[in-house]
């Protein structure tokens, strides 16, 4: 046993009212730079939708992640080592930006410059890349809230498959149409293919927390990395040509701080803790051999911090003592392997990801209480499970490789929950089978109940910093005491954008000078 | 000025290639990249780009063998000057084709692709002008001469060299074709370090070698982010 820790996070996607809110604070921290418009590190895809890049959830298209090879071995999809560097020239199967959307602004110039006439004057859509005016086609959210989602809902690779797996007629008719929100950052992965992919060592994962990373400096470019990613969430700069993906924030999260997405979510639904994982069962657990299985094993590879054995490996393996005494106190590890009740994205890519949902119930409540039955009774909600609005096949496809099994439990547990702490609030009678019906104890589903809709803020978040030694330095690599305004915008340096030696700007300052200059400029040239 | 041209040239390219890529590499990790422009427009480069490179490749092995196999070794392997020459005409013929056909697609696709076009540097067009240039030379020269016997001139000559003992009388009487085609070629040596074309420098033949998951540290001297120079330390405890 090797213990490793990891910061990781859990969404109840029960609360997500798709504001997009955590979207563009997130934009605005890190990707509000040319080169990376169309970068959106956290983004919310209305489901049933294409998502964002369209369709990525096909990896017969994609070829991300991992599959087993005959013999049984984890393989990267998307082929071996040599095949990869035979085809590093041209990879066969990168989104092009078009896949994302072609990033544009307006001409705003022409509204205050335009000759006197009998028309309004327009401000024209200008393409960001090619410089002239263009089509808005595509954007990151062209389908948000099922828009369009009779021509564009078939496409969407999940009701594909249930279609052809299930036979399911899914429609999408306005009276029977059904959605929810999928808000997605990059997981973290502990077997993360886009760390295998890259043939620099560039991208790395982080002993101290688990946090995926791209060395800026040691990035060739050659956009393996895009590809690797099943999530697709290593995104390509393509002005500086190096990769960027999702920090997770790491900057805050080393001094104790949520990510900017967590933070400042209106549902408040992002929780984020420590696991503790043993790094020599990853291998094995990322390749059992039924997809089905990979919830099992990845649970597998979780470690329970209250047990005294694992606490003291976990000291021996240089887990610092706060972590420890956090991993205790950890909501995702008490959502995740406590409770049971979320369930990791996609676990079929087999990439064991780290950031978990909890899958949404409010639809049903409201589909049994039209019916005129009482939404909340425990026997009508257990029976309507499968009866959801929802349907289990679709959340199935998403959290556990089509096996309804792990949905309907969560979905149940959360149903108890409702039932249970309805009887507390009217005063009816508790009916202790109820939580044991779903493998819980009363005082368990108080305390989820707690976690989940109390969800105050110092329990949602339970971050340790960095080795509290380090502290003090930590804080001065967030806050540099040398002041880096230095350099902000990235002027293009004789060898091609951003190129030469200087510190790079912090990405705030960069981003704040840049929106002012976006927010200010007439014409796209300005830009 | 031939003992410059074919004598001290060369040691001044190498000169400026070996500490052009230090101070490259010292200076400028950031910009080490193969700035690649498949994001916004892949058909054309999916066929030109392979078709450009392994050329490219090709013609590089070609240029190793016909500098580093002298003449009697080939014979000594009983394969006879007219078989070899054939090889080297059919071979190299085929390489530098691909190779051109290749970057000329990849240069139309510069032009013709708006996005691709504006990410195009000055200092990209300089050196396509001397990449296309010299491929071009090349493959004129090669079929210009088809039978000239350059074992017995500049390969011997490109040998002198890496015994420090070049011999600059091979060079004088070789055709002006592949004495501009070698001088360019030089000049495309002397330019790489400080052009885009770095990239083949990084080729990831590491990779073929290492394990799949990469883990590091938080190293503690990279922390800050600034480097604090000497005297300028931060007074507070
Ligand atoms: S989700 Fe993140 S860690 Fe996992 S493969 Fe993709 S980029 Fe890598
Ligand atoms: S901020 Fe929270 S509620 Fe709003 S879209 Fe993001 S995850 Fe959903």
């Amino acid at each position: 046993m090797r213990v490793m820790a990891q910061i990781a996070m859990v969404m109840n996607l029960d609360k997500c009212i798709g504001c997009h809110t955590c979207s563009v604070t997130c934009k605005q921290t890190w990707t509000n730079r040319s080169g990376m418009e169309y970068v959106w590190f956290n983004n919310v895809e209305t489901r049933p939708g294409q998502g964002y890049p369209r369709r990525w959830a096909d990896q017969e298209q994609w070829k991300g992640g991992w599959k087993l090879d005959r013999r049984g071995r984890l393989r990267l999809r998307q082929g071996g080592r040599l095949r990869k560097l035979a085809e590093i020239f041209a990879n066969p199967v990168l989104p092009t930006v078009h896949d994302y959307y072609e990033p544009w602004t307006y001409d705003y110039a022409n509204l205050h410059e335009a000759p006197l006439g009998d028309d309004y004057p327009g401000a024209r859509p200008r393409s960001l890349l090619s410089g002239r005016p263009m089509e808005i086609e595509w954007s990151a959210n062209w389908d948000d809230n099922l828009g369009g989602a009779t021509e564009l809902g078939p496409q969407d690779p999940v009701i594909q498959k249930i279609r052809e797996q299930v036979g399911e007629k899914v429609r999408f008719a306005f009276e029977q149409a059904y959605m929810f929100y999928l808000p997605r950052i990059c997981e973290h992965c502990l077997n993360p293919a886009c760390v295998a992919a890259c043939p620099s060592g560039a991208i790395y994962k982080r002993v101290e927390d688990g946090i995926v990373l791209v060395d800026q400096d040691q990035c060739r470019g050659w956009r393996q990395c895009v590809t690797g990613c099943p999530y697709k969430k290593i995104y390509f700069n393509h002005r500086t040509g190096k990769a960027e993906k999702c920090t997770f924030c790491y900057p805050r999260v080393e001094v104790g701080l949520p990510t900017v997405c967590s933070e400042t979510c209106v549902g408040r639904l992002r929780y984020l803790g420590v696991m503790l994982y043993d790094a020599d069962r990853v291998t094995e657990a990322a390749s059992v051999a039924d997809d089905k299985d990979l919830y099992e094993a990845q649970l597998g590879v979780f470690l329970d911090p209250h047990d005294p054995a694992v606490r003291q490996a976990a000291a021996r393996d240089g887990v610092p003592h706060d972590w420890i005494e956090a991993a205790l106190r950890s909501p995702v590890h008490a959502l995740i392997s406590t409770y049971r009740v979320a369930l990791p994205l996609h676990p079929e890519y087999r990439t064991m990801p780290m950031v978990w949902y909890i899958p949404p119930l409010s639809p049903i409540v409201e589909a049994v209480a039209e019916t005129g039955f009482d939404g909340e009774d425990a026997d009508v909600l257990f029976g309507a499970i499968d009866t959801l609005r929802i349907p289990v096949e679709y959340l199935a496809e998403l959290f556990s490789a089509g096996d309804p099994l792990p949905v309907q439990m969560s979905l149940a547990k959360l149903a108890a929950m409702r039932h249970h702490m309805r009887a507390i609030n009217v005063g009816d009678p508790v009916d202790e089978d109820v939580a044991s019906a779903v493998d819980l104890t009363a005082q368990q589903i108080q305390d989820m109940y707690h976690l989940l809709a109390i969800a105050k803020y110092e329990d949602r978040y339970v971050i340790p910093t960095a080795a509290a030694g380090d502290a003090r330095r930590l804080e001065e690599s967030v806050m540099p005491n040398e002041c880096s305004v230095g350099v902000v915008e990235g002027e293009p340096g004789p060898l091609g954008d951003d190129s030469g030696r200087r510190n790079l700007p912090m990405v705030s300052l960069e981003t704040f000078h840049l929106t002012r200059k976006r927010q200010t400029a007439d014409r796209e040239e300005e830009l | 000025m031939n003992t410059f041209l074919w004598g001290g040239l060369p040691y001044l390219v190498l000169g400026i290639l070996v500490t052009g890529l230090i101070w490259r590499f010292r200076y400028d990790q950031f910009g080490w990249t193969t700035r690649s422009s498949e994001s916004y427009e892949r058909r054309i480069l999916h066929i030109a780009s392979p078709l450009f490179h392994y050329g490219i490749l090709a013609v590089l092995a070609g240029h190793i063998i016909g500098i580093f196999i002298p003449a009697s070794w080939t014979d000594a392997a009983g394969v006879s000057d007219k078989t070899y020459h054939l090889f080297s005409l059919i071979a190299g013929t085929a390489a530098g084709i691909l190779a051109i056909v290749g970057i000329v697609g990849l240069v139309y696709r510069r032009r013709r692709y708006a996005p691709v076009f504006r990410a195009t540097t000055k200092n990209d067009k300089f050196m396509y002008v001397f990449l296309v240039g010299n491929i071009a030379l090349g493959l004129w020269a090669k079929l210009s001469h088809a039978d000239y016997d350059y074992r017995s001139t500049i390969g011997p000559w490109a040998r002198s060299l890496f015994v420090l003992q070049p011999d600059v009388e091979l060079m004088t009487n070789v055709p002006t074709a592949f004495q501009i085609h070698a001088l360019i070629g030089m000049a495309l040596f002397a330019i790489l370090p400080f052009t885009r074309l770095v990239h083949m420098f990084s080729a990831p033949v590491k990779y073929l070698f290492r394990p799949y998951i990469v883990y590091r540290s938080r190293d503690p001297k990279q922390l800050a982010e600034g480097r604090t120079r000497r005297g300028w330390e931060s007074v507070e405890p």
